[in-house]
């Protein structure tokens, strides 16, 4: 089979894995969904006859399987107990707020991460070069949500110039579209500002040792014997080939990623799946628990099916081997 | 000794922590990381925390520090000095004994698919493949929330969804001791598949698999710390990760109560931060070894 649609099956075929894990995790396990529910939720017999038979509950387990992957097949996520709405529509408009707070800082995060891994990777070994790796140790020790802490505490509180919690500020009143992108776009400062600090530093790391290899390369030594500048070799010739490997693990990024989002949210309230998740940790909303894992993981797995993808058309040499 | 073990030289060389040492990196992560055990060990002993004491009228609570709390109050008026030293015993034991349990796993599958390869490979790594994949985050806090917030519960959930990279890191090791000529000399003296296991491949992984499990140490103690975090710790064991939750839900940030917020955070950033120094001075003491060998 080629490659495209092997890789394809692949992902299918994952995604039906996390289906099932995620089935056997909340399904199976824990005993019954429902128990779990009314555990936290007052609920009159009727409305659980009514749940168990959505569920399929009355059926055997492979029944209720069965049932779950047709509620799947059907985007059917079930019914959120705290929020009194399907699962479905809330997680639509949470994904949307996680996608531009994750889209905004992975690009910074990228782009001053590679620039400063460059710089310091050649410079190996020189004073600018330990503090940047220094500096990346130690920011890549910090918890997130602390980091978040921090900001707060010193734009939010102690200079107090800038917003440090929710999408927008409330009741707003807007002068036209401009505004009201002007007002999100300071309400975003600081949750990227977070993840950037914290996630660079990978970038930086994972850049460095990838040039410094690539520098020890026989052709960077002709380069430079045709008396290039060290510059022109540097980024015509050192970057081009060191960022091939930092696409291979930005793939392990996304799943990283996701985990920071989720600390950021919570500290800045930003509406996406993390606050989300928070929440319904909070409230026990176990479906919306089991909805978010479900959407996250298939976000992830499809991200690193892209990334797959996107080096196969990026690297040359191994476009031939196909 | 006429066994095969004549055939290799001893891969864990005495002078490991000698070597460590005289890294710079490798010195400073030594120091913090004693330094800190000692904290956790003793000074719990010596500033007893009651989680009972709490204040006994509101000028009491949230109160900067003062002479007989030197890192003021939390927001039921106990004493923050004494909960963050007995916060670090919780906080290091959820990450070494997790880690424990994700060296044990990714250990035992990586050796099992790198050495026997076939379909017990295909099968391990394809289950490794999935769990390095699926977002570890939302993984915990959804089994955190379903299976309770108890200490022994957050260990093995850390520990069951750290191995995966370990798993990798073990297998392709092992794979490339495989093809080395002691392996079927070893056979060819009447070895075991248990034997040469024990006697050739645990003793070449294990350089490798310390160096991972240190790092793993400090993925785990912030494993913690977040779902501490977001609420899922165990109420009766505070670690660092708990204090943080406890100081964000209170407001202690907003109010400025910085002697609150600050001290888990150093903690955790010190602690990961002396266990990474380590972890990266390990691999620069393993890689040359490693490279002149194969």
């Amino acid at each position: 089979m080629s490659y495209l649609p092997r890789k394809l099956l692949q992902v299918l075929g994952s995604i039906f894995a996390v289906a099932t894990f995620n089935f056997f995790l909340f399904h199976i396990i824990p005993g019954d969904p429902i128990r779990l529910i009314a555990r936290t939720q007052k609920l009159d017999p009727e409305a659980v006859a009514e749940l168990r038979k959505k569920f399929g509950l009355d059926g055997s387990i492979i029944h209720q399987y069965l049932v779950y992957l047709k509620n799947l097949a059907h985007a059917d996520l079930g019914y959120s107990f705290s929020l009194h709405e399907g699962v479905g529509s809330v997680l639509l408009r949470a994904l949307g707020h996680t996608a531009l707070l994750l889209t905004v800082s992975t690009l910074i995060v990228v782009i001053i991460g590679i620039a400063i891994g460059v710089y310091a990777g050649s410079r190996q070994g020189k004073k600018s070069d330990s503090w940047i790796v220094i500096s990346s140790l130690v920011f890549w020790s910090m918890p997130t949500f602390w980091v978040g802490m921090l900001l707060v505490f010193v734009f939010g509180v102690w200079w107090g110039g800038l917003p440090i919690s929710g999408i927008t500020t409330p009741n707003a009143v807007y002068s036209g579209s401009l505004s009201y992108m002007m007002d999100i776009a300071r309400h975003l400062i600081l949750p990227t500002l977070t993840l950037a600090l914290v996630d660079i530093a990978f970038f930086i790391m994972i850049t460095r040792t990838s040039l410094i290899e690539v520098m020890h390369e026989d052709y960077m030594l002709t380069a430079r014997g045709k008396g290039l500048s060290r510059k022109t070799v540097v980024w015509k010739h050192g970057v081009r080939n060191a960022l091939l490997p930092v696409m291979t693990a930005s793939a392990l990024y996304i799943s990283a990623l996701v985990g920071g989002a989720i600390q950021v949210e919570v500290v800045y309230s930003w509406p996406g799946m993390g606050l989300l998740m928070y929440n319904s940790v909070l409230a026990r909303d176990y479906p919306v628990l089991e909805a978010c894992f479900l959407v996250s993981s298939i976000v992830v797995l499809l991200a690193n099916f892209a990334s797959d993808v996107l080096y196969r058309v990026l690297d040359p040499r191994v476009s031939v081997a196909r | 000794m006429s066994s095969p073990q004549v055939l290799h030289i001893p891969p864990v060389k005495r002078s490991m922590l000698a070597q460590l040492w005289n890294d710079r990196m490798g010195r400073v992560g030594l120091l913090l990381t004693t330094f800190t055990l000692i904290a956790a060990v003793i000074g719990p002993i010596i500033f007893v925390f009651d989680s009972g004491a709490v204040g006994a009228d509101a000028t009491t609570l949230l109160m900067p520090p003062t002479r007989t709390h030197i890192l003021g109050t939390d927001e039921l008026g106990r004493d923050v000095f004494s909960q963050f030293l007995s916060g670090s015993r919780v906080s290091l034991l959820v990450g070494l004994m997790a880690t424990v349990i994700s060296t044990i796993i990714g250990a035992g599958v990586g050796i099992a698919a790198g050495f026997f390869t076939g379909k017990l490979d295909t099968v391990l790594m394809a289950v490794t493949d999935f769990f390095l994949v699926v977002p570890a985050m939302p993984l915990m806090i959804a089994m955190g929330a379903i299976f309770g917030q108890n200490l022994t519960i957050i260990i093995v959930i850390i520990g069951l969804l750290s191995w995966p990279r370990t798993a990798r890191i073990v297998r392709s090791q092992t794979l490339s001791l495989r093809e080395r000529k002691f392996v079927p000399r070893a056979r060819s003296l009447g070895s075991t598949n248990w034997r040469i296991i024990k006697v050739h491949m645990i003793p070449h992984v294990l350089p490798l698999l310390i160096a991972n499990t240190i790092l793993v140490v400090a993925g785990a103690i912030l494993s913690e710390a977040t779902l501490a975090f977001i609420g899922l710790g165990d109420p009766n064991r505070i670690s660092w990760g708990s204090m943080l939750h406890f100081a964000f839900a209170s407001g202690a940030v907003g109010r400025g109560a910085w002697w609150y917020f600050m001290p888990p955070g150093l903690g955790i950033l010190l602690i990961v931060l002396a266990f990474t120094l380590v972890g990266h001075a390990f691999d620069k003491i393993n890689n040359p070894h490693l490279g002149g060998s194969s």
